[in-house]
């Protein structure tokens, strides 16, 4: 009978249910989270714009240039009440990049001797760096601040009473009161001559280098960079004719006048987001270190190299690798966190940013810049990073 | 065969040695722990020096000079500010603290009503023990209980205004209490929707994906004071004209929005160690996509990083100090209101109250990461490498 096979219908492909076709189900559900975004955008921007209307707020980044009317205790750059409410938001902005930057060198200087100092087969060393560790870990980083700020600085005597450091320093509830150094007629060759010395290390770094792999012979790198780089600007201090003096804080009756001051609200976060972060830091040390394997260190044992060179030259690289991803994570904790400035009144980003929302009311346009610097400080950091990163990474084959 | 006994081998054991003399004793101890090298000579001798510097002075703050009891400020104060201290006086105020300890607990929660507080707490504890003990049975019905049940009951209790209860409203809650609040529903709220977060990410839908990577990346860019504050400025604006909306509740979903992001990257760190065969295996088995996330990959991910999510908590609980910024009394921020308060104003009211809120907050977060440690052996099924 084949002409049975023949009409019969071809066998077909089992077909099932289209809920069960992952990629129609793809597309749906990918369409439904568009609509659902949408639909919420829109009925969000309504509100907004219903809202806005009610309260006649204009929108727009026009407000910028008004006048600001408040004043900032700190600034890096010339800056008045009379100034802009742009200005005052740079101002901002560079406080929080000089509280980052110099809280990321010293909590990495810390950092690494506590890490390196749980490390120690000294039991007392180690013992005293996770006390620290811990302690620190444990405890918020708002806390911190408020600790140095309320309870260790405000408790300093009055001004009038200020304790006398050394080289003519001077420490009060006010803050810490130096000899400001004042640069006369010619100045501006040093930090030229900074800038070429830094150009120079490079170029012999490379140099070296090179012959190394050529020669096989070892100069004093670190040793003579340094020399360089220190060096040449004080050949050019000397030469421009000591164009320094410096501006003496003078005891009076009731405050000291003259000098330069850096702010209790500045040491108080500096202090408190650098010994935060160091905690975690000295953490992230300790792993990496602990992460190169003991065969890596017996081998270089084996090959002859001494301990200090084996760490050099062995471990320390390794651990870089190890080390790099979760500190950048830490730095760019310790630049978010400079926002905690604002709880004692220190001018930075955020809370120069929101003096000039409540002043202004323009929530929208003041959160959008916010927002995009504080995105931008974190796509820069990781970026870099990530770069520096891929330097490192082991190529593997 | 005669002699497989020879007179010249020692038919029974003999004892251990004792270790030398070197290795046993206290010198021994300290020569290899303090003073192996010169160098370990001086940083030991540093270390002392240090020690020898602070620790008599911390004692003599925190115990020998502390005053303990009192009712107001003359017994924190000396002669010269107007209390009954010698000049020169300095130790720590617990008289102020345990004057003022309630306060520091509930906040400014109406004092005939704290039996609701209490008996929260009471529920919590109840709850959340068996819970943490490994080997009581019912975990999901308790876990229900604690996360589903005990929330709605919670905030009956603790807002009222039903049942015959008088209503407390929430600018009344502080101290500690909100504190706990805050971590609790941050915590419950931020382990499923990092969970979903970091299952979109790893999505292979490319919009789903992208809002994902969006959310994420922004949450986790800005710092939480930046997120808390939106939350405060821009819900009310995001509502239809009219609705109001609590400021407890801008703070509990800032810090939840916050949390779930920084959840969503742990959780993904786990999904990314799990071995694609145990996800393929699972296919072959016929199982359904979410079948296979919540019996086969998502339990060993999790697994991986127990100590990544209890950090996350960790952090969350320090974090939820920050909403003093955005004006609410929680437990740090309710210590720092004393520190105006005219009753207690001493030079060492401030540092008494923030080495009080130190110890507090410590104990927590301290306790929360041994127990991290502790479930770590405990579910350490002897795969690690």
């Amino acid at each position: 009978m084949t002409d049975n096979a023949v009409t019969a219908p071809p066998p077909k492909r089992e077909t099932t249910s289209l809920i069960y076709d992952p990629k129609v189900r793809s597309i749906f559900f990918q369409v439904l989270t568009v609509v659902v975004i949408i639909v919420s955008v829109m009925w969000i921007a309504h509100n907004v714009s219903s809202n806005l209307a009610r309260s006649n707020t204009a929108s727009g980044y026009g407000f910028l240039n008004g006048r600001s009317g408040f004043d900032i205790g700190q600034s890096l750059i010339a800056y008045s009440s009379d100034s802009t409410y742009g200005r005052a938001i740079l101002v901002g902005f560079l406080n929080t990049l000089l509280i980052a930057v110099t809280g990321i060198i010293t909590a990495t200087i810390v950092g690494f001797i506590i890490g390196i100092g749980r490390l120690s087969k000294n039991w007392l060393i180690a013992k005293l760096c996770t006390v620290y560790v811990e302690v620190f870990r444990n405890i918020p980083p708002l806390l911190v601040i408020f600790f140095w700020y309320s309870g260790v600085l405000a408790i300093l005597p009055q001004p009038r009473d200020a304790i006398h450091g050394p080289l003519s320093t001077f420490l009060s509830n006010r803050g810490l009161t130096f000899p400001y150094p004042m640069w006369g007629e010619g100045a501006s060759a040093i930090p030229i001559a900074f800038l070429v010395a830094i150009v120079l290390a490079i170029v012999f770094g490379f140099w070296q280098k090179k012959r190394q792999m050529a020669t096989g012979k070892q100069l004093p790198t670190g040793w003579i960079c340094a020399a360089i780089i220190i060096g040449l600007p004080l050949i050019a201090f000397i030469a421009a004719g000591s164009p320094l003096t410096f501006d003496y804080p003078i005891e009076g009756r009731f405050n000291l006048s003259g000098g330069g001051t850096i702010r209790p609200e500045f040491v108080a976060l500096y202090l408190a987001l650098s010994l935060y972060t160091a905690a975690f830091i000295a953490e992230i040390i300790r792993a990496g270190i602990k992460g190169v394997g003991k065969g890596q260190t017996e081998a270089a044992a084996a090959l002859g190299l001494q301990p200090s060179k084996t760490t050099q030259l062995v471990v320390v690289p390794q651990a870089f690798r190890i080390i790099i991803p979760p500190l950048t994570s830490q730095y760019l904790n310790l630049t978010k966190n400079s926002s905690l400035g604002v709880a004692i009144g220190f001018p930075e980003l955020f809370s120069t940013g929101s003096t000039t929302l409540n002043q202004t009311g323009q929530a929208i346009e003041m959160i959008s810049i916010m927002l995009t610097i504080y995105l931008t400080i974190s796509i820069v950091t990781s970026l870099f990073m990530n770069w520096f990163n891929a330097k490192m990474a082991l190529v593997e084959r | 065969m005669a002699d497989d006994k020879l007179s010249y081998v020692r038919g029974e054991m003999i004892a251990a040695e004792q270790p030398p003399v070197s290795n046993r004793s206290v010198a021994g101890w300290l020569r290899t722990n303090l003073l192996a090298t010169p160098k370990d000579v001086v940083l030991t001798i540093l270390a002392l020096a240090l020690l020898a510097f602070t620790l008599p002075a911390i004692i003599n703050w925190l115990i020998v000079q502390a005053s303990w009891v009192g009712s107001d400020r003359s017994v924190c104060a000396t002669i010269a500010q107007g209390g009954i201290q010698p000049d020169g006086w300095k130790g720590a105020c617990w008289a102020f603290v345990h004057d003022r300890f309630q306060q520091f607990i509930f906040g400014r929660y109406p004092i005939d009503e704290r039996w609701r507080v209490m008996l929260v707490g009471a529920l919590f504890v109840v709850l959340l023990v068996p819970l943490m003990i490994p080997k009581l049975p019912h975990k999901t019905i308790n876990a229900i209980l604690l996360f589903v049940v005990f929330p709605v009951v919670a905030f009956f209790l603790l807002h009222g205004g039903y049942f015959g209860l008088p209503r407390v409203d929430t600018p009344l809650w502080g101290g500690m209490m909100v504190t706990l609040i805050l971590s609790f529903v941050g915590i419950a709220v931020s382990f499923p929707v990092g969970i979903l977060l970091a299952l979109g990410r790893r999505s292979h839908m490319p919009i789903v994906k992208m809002f994902c990577v969006l959310f994420i990346e922004v949450i986790r860019g800005v710092p939480l004071i930046m997120v808390l504050f939106m939350a405060n400025v821009m819900l009310p604006l995001f509502l239809p004209v009219g609705w109001t909306i609590d400021n407890f509740l801008r703070a509990v979903v800032g810090v939840a929005l916050f949390a779930s992001a920084y959840m969503a990257e742990v959780i993904r760190g786990g999904l990314q160690a799990i071995p694609k065969g145990q996800s393929e295996g699972a296919d072959s088995l016929g199982l359904s996509y979410w079948q296979k996330m919540r019996l086969i990959v998502l339990p060993q991910a999790i697994k991986v990083v127990i100590p990544g999510i209890v950090n996350t908590f960790i952090g969350l609980f320090k974090d939820t100090s920050l909403v003093a910024i955005i004006g609410m009394y929680d437990l740090l921020n309710i210590i720092r209101l004393n520190f105006a308060d005219t009753t207690w104003i001493t030079p060492m009211t401030p540092l008494t109250g923030l080495v009080t809120a130190a110890i507090i907050y410590w104990i927590f977060c301290f306790g929360m990461s041994r127990y991290s440690a502790f479930m770590e052996r405990h579910l350490d099924t002897g795969h690690k490498r």
